[in-house]
């Protein structure tokens, strides 16, 4: 895959996500107060406005909310067409961005799917799905 | 209708439309506005409050400012995409009302077109958009896309549904000169033409254009001084619910459920009484997500409510009557000429495209990918 993609530019909010992923772990946030996920990470709980957030490692199973498959794309991702970009929901209950990777026609909304690591470089590995 | 006489839009205007090259985005603003203050037979020295959003300067307000010539006592540069425009005429009453300005001036402006600004990649994912944009969805339509399929999957509505609001917006432009696509289209060429992002084609998609508008907000002393008949502001309702579109609550339901009952309720008008529609619809699915979020229909039932051109010119629903995004013009941020089709209607000024004794219009913005949404309710006396 490219390295031409836009990368992330880590922060202190996002350095325990991007390292987990580099340690091949899905890291999202958990409420100490009102016990939901959070994704992504923030210094404050968007459900309860604590500030007792902490990490924990997904699971990394869930299911497709939606997606759509690109046909037209721009700049480093427009060799790649047409691929499957999503939004998954963990079984944690927190939405994310991803790409579903995998047989095209057995990808419907509501299929069970897990995460793998997609390797863009030593530095980066991004969390993408298969079916499961 | 409850509202008290507050404020009316009195002047709109655009600038010239469609591929402007040479053109800059201050001077298509210059052109919309001063038409805009010619269509109220007001002056520059009328406008004591400026309102304008984009993304083209540091602070579009502060250089279009200097550039008219205009000193405001009041400023508001509200950018929440293209739905800024119908927010900035809900703040605009608000201003009058407290007493603080009579005569808000609100424009945009946009080279995209020629620029061949608008898909340009930046190198670097920061903030919040580091969870997204190393994935590739194409902005904007792939989040559209996103809601469409979801839309689908829950209430199995269909391409060719979508396709009737394309087909019928067009029908709309074939009757407005200014339209930069006017040949009439059917449905298998909206089925057939190009896929972009599944399940949106090229032509669920709005236009890329250039162009510009303005509109002139007055009190009501104020518009009593106008050459035009008032378009009175009944109501107004703004939010917004998310960023991107992962963080949407729900898929398949806008903000403009909350917008739209707060304009509804400060307007004191019903759905029922609705005559024309100006309905932002930079995609297909982004009309008929915003016709069940306003409640015009429930939930599940957009893709029947639009069915059998109910959207088209002699329809039940007319809406997007000058050919809307989808065939008219887009410049990035569509929601000024939502503004300027509605009080043009209401002032029965549209010709061949002019539904009959149309007094009250509704006029939602859309902005981002589905974040924001501004309702206005408007009617002539």
């Amino acid at each position: 895959m490219s390295s031409q993609i836009p990368r992330p530019l880590m922060d202190s909010d996002s350095q325990p996500f991007w390292e987990g992923l580099k340690r091949q772990e899905l890291m999202i946030q958990r409420c100490d107060e009102c016990h939901q996920h959070i994704f992504y990470p923030r210094v404050l709980c968007p459900h309860c406005f604590s500030d007792k957030v902490a990490w924990t490692q997904a699971t990394g199973r869930g299911h497709i909310y939606s997606y759509t498959v690109v046909h037209r794309a721009f700049g480093p991702f427009s060799d790649q067409v047409p691929y499957v970009v999503a939004i998954v929901e963990l079984d944690e209950g927190v939405r994310m961005m991803t790409r579903i990777v995998g047989d095209r026609e057995a990808i419907k909304i509501g299929v069970p799917v897990e995460v793998i690591y997609e390797k863009v470089d030593d530095e980066l590995l991004l969390p993408y799905f298969i079916l499961r | 209708m409850r509202t008290e006489r507050v404020a009316a839009i009195v002047g709109v205007a655009e600038s010239d439309l469609g591929v402007t090259p040479g053109k800059t985005v201050l001077q298509l603003q210059a052109q919309a506005a001063k038409a805009a203050l010619d269509d109220a037979g007001f002056t520059k020295d009328d406008v004591d409050a400026l309102f304008t959003a984009g993304n083209w300067a540091w602070s579009p307000n502060l250089m279009l400012g200097e550039y008219l010539g205009i000193r405001p006592k009041f400023t508001d540069g509200t950018n929440i995409g293209g739905s800024s425009f119908e927010s900035h005429v809900g703040h605009a009453v608000a201003g009058i009302q407290a007493g603080l300005f009579d005569v808000a001036l609100i424009t945009y402006g946009s080279t995209q077109r020629s620029d061949q600004s608008r898909n340009k990649p930046a190198p670097i994912a920061t903030l919040t958009d580091q969870y997204e944009r190393p994935f590739g969805l194409p902005l904007t339509v792939g989040a559209y896309a996103l809601a469409a399929m979801r839309h689908m999957h829950l209430y199995g509505t269909t391409s060719e549904q979508l396709a009737e609001i394309a087909v019928a917006t067009r029908k709309w432009a074939t009757m407005n000169e200014k339209a930069f696509k006017r040949e009439p289209i059917e449905t298998a060429d909206v089925l057939e033409s190009r896929m972009i992002a599944e399940p949106l084609h090229l032509l669920d998609c709005c236009l890329v254009t250039d162009g510009g508008g303005a509109v002139i907000v007055a009190s009501a002393r104020a518009a009593a001084r106008a050459k035009k008949k008032p378009v009175w502001i009944l109501g107004h309702g703004e939010t917004h619910t998310h960023q991107s579109i992962v963080n949407m609550p729900d898929l398949t339901m806008t903000g403009a459920r909350e917008s739209g009952n707060r304009a509804f309720e400060m307007a004191g008008v019903t759905r029922e009484e609705i005559d024309v529609a100006e309905i932002y619809d930079s995609f297909t699915i982004t009309a008929l997500l915003t016709l069940e979020a306003l409640g015009f229909c429930k939930p599940g039932e957009g893709g029947a409510f639009v069915s059998g051109q109910r959207t088209a010119p002699g329809g039940a629903f007319p809406m997007n009557t000058n050919g809307g995004g989808l065939s008219y013009c887009h410049p990035g941020m569509y929601g000024i000429f939502l503004l300027i089709e509605a009080a043009r209607q209401l002032r029965g000024e549209c010709g061949q495209r002019q539904v009959e004794n149309a007094k009250l219009a509704i006029v939602n913005g859309t902005g981002g990918v589905l974040s924001s949404t501004s309702t206005l309710i408007l009617g002539r006396d």
